[in-house]
């Protein structure tokens, strides 16, 4: 177990020392959610006397996109440290290293974790500075949404790595793309119950819809959902595992499709 | 088992499609010996190297490392093994130290700072251990790549090219270091390489490699003598070209295919 945890802690340095070499590297962690952020604060500024949803919270808009980041830049963030072995052309090296996958992938799950916290705790803080208001006033179940919510952006990270790995790089801008198929059913900025029936089938089946709901519930009833929070932490540890099971089908079939040796930009 | 080969590898195969890679690939490779693999471009050097290392999954056969079975336990061979090539580099942003360091701490190395400072001292790269891999000379990375295949003092050494973009002068040191190498530790070599001068001077036992199939084995001086030649390279060539007496030789029958 040692030995794991000093590869798992070797490959995490080694994504805390490219980010002290080139800080710009984690400028778009910031950058995009700052924009999103002062966009939607002044759409809520402009909305507060005119609607009553938003008069009754003031802050939900700021609240799902904040929440929302935490989603994009958890599933941007492990791609990105996956990418980096792959951009350096160094995925051979690791791969006849004693290195496992189980622990390569806890080791890019921890640097993604480590790069979202330095987007989106800045970020939060420009909120309250700017608009006055705190994410941090949704108290203990924010902690549980954070969770939730890096759980499930890591799980399509990890499929979207196993995929760029198998088909090259040229699946990068899917990648990117591939989680904003589920803002429209994740009910980010309005609730579930707008969505078509066999729309809310598939939202039930993510845990994001758990979270934007139980925010809203919050923010406007102020009842925290615990049950619903478990069944969302319930479906994000499933989706991780899942996740990992599709980084690993793609591993094995790069490793019979030869993809491995000549990976890179 | 101290007399069991370092590397067995027993009716290997890889298809991709329609093209066979590598055929019925049977050798092994004594504890401590250096082989080489030469074949043309295509001959299967590099895909054996990446099955051997567990990077390519073969379509049929086994391959033994060590002792352990590659295809069904690796990771208990792999802290043993290393490999340089150049078709993988290291991380570029990183200094030559963190990722000396890096991979240090993946292969488990004890006493990990002095064991960078002495491959350092060896290898001389100390002059440049804090500059980013990205900003060296091609023939400092490969030094730096031959510093990282050392740093776990492997007992299997896999190099495919590992003198490819040196000068002649560097060249000629690195190839006099790996056979200081593999004499001080009784490590195990299998080496691919077009330089013939390399594989006359480093390789105990040479295979010829030619379509995935093995064409010849021997030692450089035998080889040279069974093909009635001057030296490798014209022995490759005799191969490469199909001519020669060593080809004549092979048609009658009378080498081991």
């Amino acid at each position: 177990m040692s030995g794991s945890i000093e590869r798992i802690h070797a490959l995490v340095m080694r994504h805390v020392w490219i980010w002290r070499s080139s800080v710009m590297r984690l400028v778009d962690s910031i950058y995009w959610p700052a924009v999103q952020m002062v966009m939607w604060g002044f759409l809520t500024q402009y909305l507060l006397p005119q609607a009553t949803f938003i008069a009754q919270a003031a802050g939900v808009l700021l609240s799902g996109l904040l929440l929302w980041e935490v989603v994009v830049r958890g599933n941007l963030s492990l791609s990105i440290a996956f990418l980096e072995e792959m951009w350096s052309r160094n995925l051979g090296h690791l791969f006849v290293s004693p290195i496992r996958s189980w622990e390569m992938a806890a080791g890019i799950i921890i640097a993604a974790l480590l790069r979202t916290l330095m987007g989106m705790i800045p970020v939060s803080l420009m909120a309250w500075a700017f608009f006055g208001y705190s994410i941090y006033d949704l108290g203990l179940p924010l902690v549980a949404f954070f969770a939730i919510l890096q759980m499930f952006s890591w799980s399509i990270g990890l499929a979207m790595s196993g995929m760029i790995m198998r088909v090259g790089q040229s699946a990068e801008s899917f990648a990117w793309a591939a989680v904003f198929i589920l803002m429209p059913v994740s009910g980010v900025y309005y609730p579930v119950s707008v969505l078509p029936q066999w729309l809310q089938t598939i939202a039930w089946a993510l845990p994001t819809a758990y979270v934007f709901e139980g925010m809203r519930a919050i923010m406007t009833d102020k009842i925290v959902h615990w049950d619903l929070l478990g069944i969302a932490f319930g479906l994000s540890a499933v989706y991780l595992v899942v996740g990992f099971q599709i980084f690993q089908w793609f591993f094995r079939a790069s490793r019979r499709a030869g993809t491995l040796l000549g990976q890179g930009e | 088992m101290p007399d069991s080969p370092s590397i067995s590898v027993r009716h290997l195969r890889k298809v991709y499609g329609e093209i066979v890679a590598v055929d019925d690939l049977t050798f092994t490779v004594p504890r401590g010996a250096v082989l080489g693999l030469l074949g043309g471009n295509g001959a299967g050097k590099t895909t054996t190297i990446a099955m051997l290392l567990g990077l390519l999954e073969p379509t049929a056969g086994q391959i033994e490392v060590l002792g352990v079975d590659m295809l069904k336990r690796r990771y208990a061979a792999l802290p043993r093994m290393n490999f340089s090539s150049p078709y993988v580099d290291l991380p570029q942003r990183l200094t030559v130290r963190q990722n000396l360091v890096f991979y240090g701490r993946l292969y488990g190395v004890r006493k990990l700072q002095a064991r960078v400072e002495e491959i350092a001292e060896r290898m001389q790269i100390a002059g440049f251990l804090d500059r980013p891999s990205g900003k060296l000379s091609a023939g400092q990375k490969t030094r730096v790549a031959i510093a990282k295949a050392l740093i776990n003092r492997p007992e299997v050494l896999l190099l495919d090219e590992p003198t490819a973009s040196l000068d002649p002068d560097t060249a000629d040191w690195m190839r006099s270091y790996l056979k200081e190498y593999q004499r001080e530790t009784g490590a195990t070599i299998l080496l691919a390489s077009h330089n013939m001068g390399e594989v006359e001077r480093l390789c105990d036992d040479v295979i010829l490699l030619q379509a995935g199939r093995v064409f010849e084995r021997g030692s450089p001086r035998e080889l040279i003598e069974r093909f009635g030649r001057e030296d490798m390279e014209e022995v490759f060539l005799d191969m490469a070209r199909g001519r020669g007496r060593g080809l004549d030789a092979l048609k009658k029958g009378e080498m081991t295919s």
